[in-house]
């Protein structure tokens, strides 16, 4: 009952290990649960490195936002604007299509130890292609939130850290910057959230999975159209995903309560999920 | 469309563009504008209305009820919405017909679930395989409508739930002393007044609630998203308007699109927001900034 042997099969099919058939006739339940499961792998990929480099990029856009200057103000302003304001969904066709277009290029990246080539081609694979657009989105959203966190950053603050002498630099590392994502933080969560969830759309939308090499929703559906059952592959998947909003509330809550550190118990900020849905 | 399109093959320019664009086939795009307008239209009312449902359900004192709205709003939070999309049309779908193939086939006696399969008698079928292909158009259709107010309903009422306890106190308890009744106090003070509250958030379901149109594209719909795929797609010269693959011109088009419907109703709702926070007992716009519009 432990789907040892299919754990052993499937666990990373996601990833083209294992089992190169997918099971066909015969579907048993341990099925299921391991490929949805590995499909999860894809998900989780997706939303860490997507988060994790969007969390930069998002900070550069909503100083970039804040800016007096309007040659920085100007196309920061925009790109969030054109993320904010388009589905992801059709984000996903686009880019794809335009990827599609481009030349066919190889370019050698010296690693010290390793050489590897770089091709453009990589860019119509899910695991970049989609990870850029993913990056794309969740830096726009992000940079909107941080944005308006770094609009509410007390005066005083700012004022205490010019009394104190410190120099532009500083008082953004260590008064604004620091004061902003404790604001932010609370929203920030949700979108988190929300840029995993959104990782379903990968694949269904214009990004093939390559020999069967799908994420969570992708095996779903192909359990739902091969027993002609929906009410046991998407509660599986439906389960994951909870799973894994729990844990993001958790590491995030975390976070929260260092950022909160020096702040009155009764004025802190709870990470509360008020959620955004499909963009 | 145009008299100079009568042999495309001899056209150039502009007046290609022109006649390329005024095909049929463009025109049943331009058709399928209206069915995400119509999704909209269709989806924002059953919304509201599963909102309240849902609000009311959270506000019962009969605990069972209060449970049921927690279920039904946590679970569809914490799961992407994509796979409510897939999971509700086929759900119902099949529940429907396993109904009516329970009435209508009684003397059934195999089982529903034959194995990878899923068989009803042929009177049950929903539609009818008889029936004709607006009948099967109209029923996805259908299905889409409901499984995007259910996902949706459940983010209205949470914001219905928290507009509603946002209302000063001490405006219902005036009302009370009043001598209005639980209803009058219901429809004359605490709905009226929960407007304002509920409006940011209601806005930005708005504005997701278009952003999730294309997702009609999954449910097999014939949608601009089909249409964007269908006609960008290579044209040989066996085509009456040959073409490379231009689809990514007609994905850049309906990010415009989108842009320009979520840019509409932000105006939209900017007005609607002056207009619900006339004579209220908040500073205007402030109580206005609690959700991410």
């Amino acid at each position: 009952m432990m789907c040892l042997d299919t754990w052993y099969e499937y666990g990373l099919r996601s990833l083209g290990f294992g089992s190169r058939l997918l099971p066909k006739t015969d579907i048993q339940f341990c099925d299921q649960v391991v490929l949805i499961g590995s499909g999860m792998l894809w998900n989780i990929y997706f939303a860490i490195l997507a988060v994790i480099t969007g969390f930069f990029f998002a900070t550069v856009l909503a100083l970039g936002k804040n800016s007096k200057n309007p040659a920085l103000r100007i196309p920061s302003a925009t790109f969030v604007y054109f993320f904010r304001g388009t589905p992801l969904f059709l984000q996903f066709f686009f880019a794809y299509e335009l990827f599609v277009l481009l030349p066919k290029l190889s370019v050698d990246i010296n690693l010290i130890f390793i050489t590897v080539t770089a091709e453009t081609r990589w860019l119509t694979k899910a695991w970049l292609g989609a990870l850029i657009v993913l990056f794309l989105n969740t830096s726009a959203y992000s940079a909107e939130i941080f944005y308006g966190a770094l609009r509410a950053v007390p005066n005083g603050d700012v004022e205490a850290a010019h009394a104190y002498g410190f120099n532009g630099f500083q008082r953004f590392t260590k008064v604004i910057w620091p004061t902003t994502l404790r604001l932010a933080w609370p929203s920030y969560t949700n979108e988190a959230i929300f840029l995993f969830h959104s990782t379903a759309l990968v694949f269904p939308s214009a990004f093939p999975a390559w020999r069967q090499k799908g994420d969570a929703v992708y095996y779903g559906q192909y359990f739902a159209e091969n027993t002609f059952n929906p009410f046991v592959a998407y509660p599986i998947a439906a389960v994951y995903f909870i799973i894994g909003t729990l844990i993001i509330i958790w590491l995030f809550g975390l976070a929260n309560k260092r950022l909160n550190k020096h702040v009155a118990p009764e004025l802190r900020k709870k990470v509360w999920y008020r959620p955004n849905l499909v963009r | 469309m145009f008299e100079f399109c009568v042999d495309p093959k001899t056209l150039e320019g502009i007046s290609w563009i022109a006649c390329y664009l005024t095909t049929p086939k463009h025109q049943s795009m331009y058709w399928s504008v209206l069915v995400v307008l119509l999704l909209i239209g269709l989806t924002a009312p059953f919304t509201m209305l599963l909102g309240f449902f849902g609000a009311w359900l959270k506000r019962s004192v009969f605990l069972p009820f209060q449970f049921m709205g927690w279920l039904y709003t946590s679970t569809v939070r914490g799961v992407p919405e994509l796979i409510f999309f897939l999971f509700v049309p086929i759900a119902l779908d099949q529940l429907v017909e396993l109904i009516r193939h329970k009435i209508k086939c009684s003397d059934w006696t195999d089982a529903v679930y034959q194995g990878n399969d899923f068989v009803v008698c042929t009177a049950a079928k929903m539609p009818l395989g008889e029936a004709e292909q607006w009948v099967h158009h109209t029923w996805n259709f259908a299905l889409a409508v409901t499984a995007f107010s259910i996902v949706f309903g459940a983010f209205a009422a949470n914001i219905i739930d928290g507009a509603l306890k946002a209302v000063p106190k001490n405006q219902l308890e005036t009302a009370q002393a009043y001598g209005m009744s639980k209803r009058q106090i219901f429809f004359r003070v605490h709905m009226p007044q929960m407007w304002v509250y509920a409006l940011p958030g209601l806005s930005n379901l708005w504005q997701v609630l278009i952003k999730g149109t294309p997702l009609l594209f999954l449910l097999g719909i014939q949608d601009i998203v089909y249409w964007a795929k269908e006609l960008g797609g290579l044209k040989t010269q066996v085509y009456q308007y040959p073409h490379p693959d231009i689809r990514v011109w007609y994905f850049l088009g309906l990010l415009f699109f989108y842009l320009l419907l979520t840019w509409i109703s932000q105006i939209g709702f900017d007005r609607l927001t002056k207009i619900v926070s006339k004579g209220q007992a908040t500073m205007g716009g402030q109580a206005a900034t609690g959700g991410r519009v």
